[in-house]
């Protein structure tokens, strides 16, 4: 009799510990954990490399061929996906345990969408340069694979923390690409960087140019036209997956 | 409760969907009017901008022209806002700085507003003239001031919905615009044909050959430009040839 009585405590603190989680969004193992630990430091690192959501995870590829002719808009089209991610993650991370798991799609996509209208809100009242920037962009954030694939695969079925480190590092990890892209298509297309002419100047004839110009260099145009980018992020897969074989699928 | 009970499912929906709503429609609510004012002091800047007010004293020290200080300074320039009716009679009711060109495209010509605003910066009188178009992803407009011989352009500023960060979107930089300064807007037998943008110009400084160089990549928003101006300017005639003390070089 006694015994009984025991696991039925048992179970019901058990249970009460699993209420708890729930109303406080945090798991017992993260509480445990240091902040920094090695676990959670490899959440922000592997999307760096070796679980990169564009090369590796294949995701994001749309807007990474359209923001990519100039460094600045892919600057701050970064940051604004890592905004939405981070949030994005934790809130579908705190209410994890209460979504119905057969509207989960739709509830990851209101919440995505609110977050994309407040930042859009927010930029155009107190930064207005910067939003008219990304104009069409911000919108398009909603559509971003990335941001859903990372909330389906991780958020729903991690603790807040955790997803909120892996939203800012699969941001940083798109982010990363889409600098390094539109680092090498900005320069070798209009020979510039953050709209400096770091090659020279371009006058009508050789006669008037400068830098390289006056030496009869061109800029390439095709670097300015969306197939480039798709070429760019090939060579970075190749260059990334013959430093590191085991990512190499068997045919 | 049962989570994946139908009910559930429901009042989590309604719930969702009532709590984004309601942080969304607040959110709107409030930046309103900041946003509308962002709006509106960008319009006065870019008037101020074509006819070459780019800075203003403020207490004695030349500052630039941020949007507010556009908005502080806009009546000491602008002398004069009318809108006119395509057969260039001055429509009395009608305020002109209201004129919602995005509106009034979709209207037929008849039933068109034309604005049209009358600047006075440093003993010269400048005409400005909104312009609106289609760029290649969606709206370009821009404004375009004519010196007082309704001839020559004195400047122009371009702006877009749309158009590809890189290629369409340059028609907003600084380099783009100073080619129109000086161009004429009539040829030499006294038609209107507007500034065309050229593909592979070869003109140089040319000011009487109305085009300029066109931005490479950027072809479908550079014919945009040329049919804005062109189509613009053309209800304006009736007004300009009215006006008697105008030195119109139109036949």
């Amino acid at each position: 009799m006694a015994k009984e009585n025991n696991t039925q405590e048992k179970v019901s603190s058990k249970e009460e510990a699993k209420k708890k989680e729930m109303i406080l969004f945090l798991s017992n193992s993260e509480e445990k954990e240091h902040f920094l630990s090695k676990q959670n430091r490899k959440l922000l690192s592997d999307p760096l490399n070796d679980d990169n959501p564009i090369t590796v995870q294949v995701l994001g590829i749309c807007s990474a061929l359209a923001i990519t002719v100039q460094l600045e808009p892919a600057i701050v089209m970064s940051i604004a996906v890592m905004a939405v991610m981070a949030f994005s993650n934790m809130i579908v991370s705190m209410i994890r345990n209460l979504i119905p798991s057969r509207i989960r799609i739709i509830v990851q996509l209101v919440i995505v969408a609110a977050l994309v209208i407040l930042v859009d809100q927010i930029l155009k009242a107190y930064a207005y340069d910067v939003s008219k920037q990304l104009s069409v962009f911000v919108g398009l954030i909603i559509t971003n694979c990335i941001v859903m694939g990372r909330l389906e695969a991780f958020a729903l079925g991690n603790g807040v923390y955790k997803s909120l480190l892996d939203g800012i590092g699969n941001a940083a990890g798109y982010g990363f690409i889409l600098i390094v892209v539109a680092f090498f298509r900005e320069l070798l297309g209009s020979g510039k960087l953050f709209g400096y002419e770091v090659l020279g100047h371009k006058g009508v004839t050789v006669a008037e140019s400068s830098g390289l110009y006056a030496l009869g260099y061109e800029n390439n145009g095709l670097m300015l036209l969306s197939p480039m980018a798709l070429i760019i992020v090939g060579i970075i897969i190749w260059i990334q997956r013959s430093r590191n074989r085991k990512l190499i699928e068997e045919a | 409760m049962d989570k994946n009970s139908n009910a559930y499912t429901f009042i989590f929906a309604i719930i969702m969907v009532v709590v984004v709503a309601a942080i969304l429609a607040f959110t709107s609510t409030s930046l309103q009017e900041k946003q509308n004012a962002n709006v509106r002091q960008e319009k006065k800047q870019n008037i101020l901008y074509t006819v070459g007010v780019d800075s203003v004293m403020v207490d004695g020290e030349k500052q630039e022209l941020t949007r507010p200080l556009a908005e502080a300074n806009f009546d000491k320039y602008i002398k004069k806002m009318v809108a006119l009716n395509k057969d260039g009679a001055v429509a009395e009711d009608v305020d002109a700085f209201k004129i919602d060109l995005a509106k009034e495209l979709k209207k037929p010509i008849e039933e068109q507003v034309f604005p049209l605003y009358e600047a006075e910066v440093q003993g010269e009188t400048y005409y400005i003239i909104p312009i609106r178009g289609k760029g290649l992803w969606g709206a370009i407009w821009g404004y375009i001031s004519l010196k007082n011989d309704v001839n020559t352009v004195k400047g122009v500023i371009f702006d877009h919905k749309s158009e590809t960060p890189g290629l369409g979107a340059e028609i907003t930089k600084a380099w783009f615009e100073e080619r129109f300064s000086d161009e004429r807007i009539f040829d030499s037998s006294g038609n209107l044909v507007g500034v065309s943008v050229v593909k592979g110009y070869g003109g140089g400084n040319d000011k009487e050959d109305n085009a300029v160089n066109a931005i490479s990549g950027a072809t479908v928003t550079g014919d945009g430009v040329s049919d804005m101006i062109e189509e613009r300017l053309s209800h304006y005639l009736p007004y300009f040839k009215k006006q008697e003390n105008f030195k119109v070089a139109v036949k």
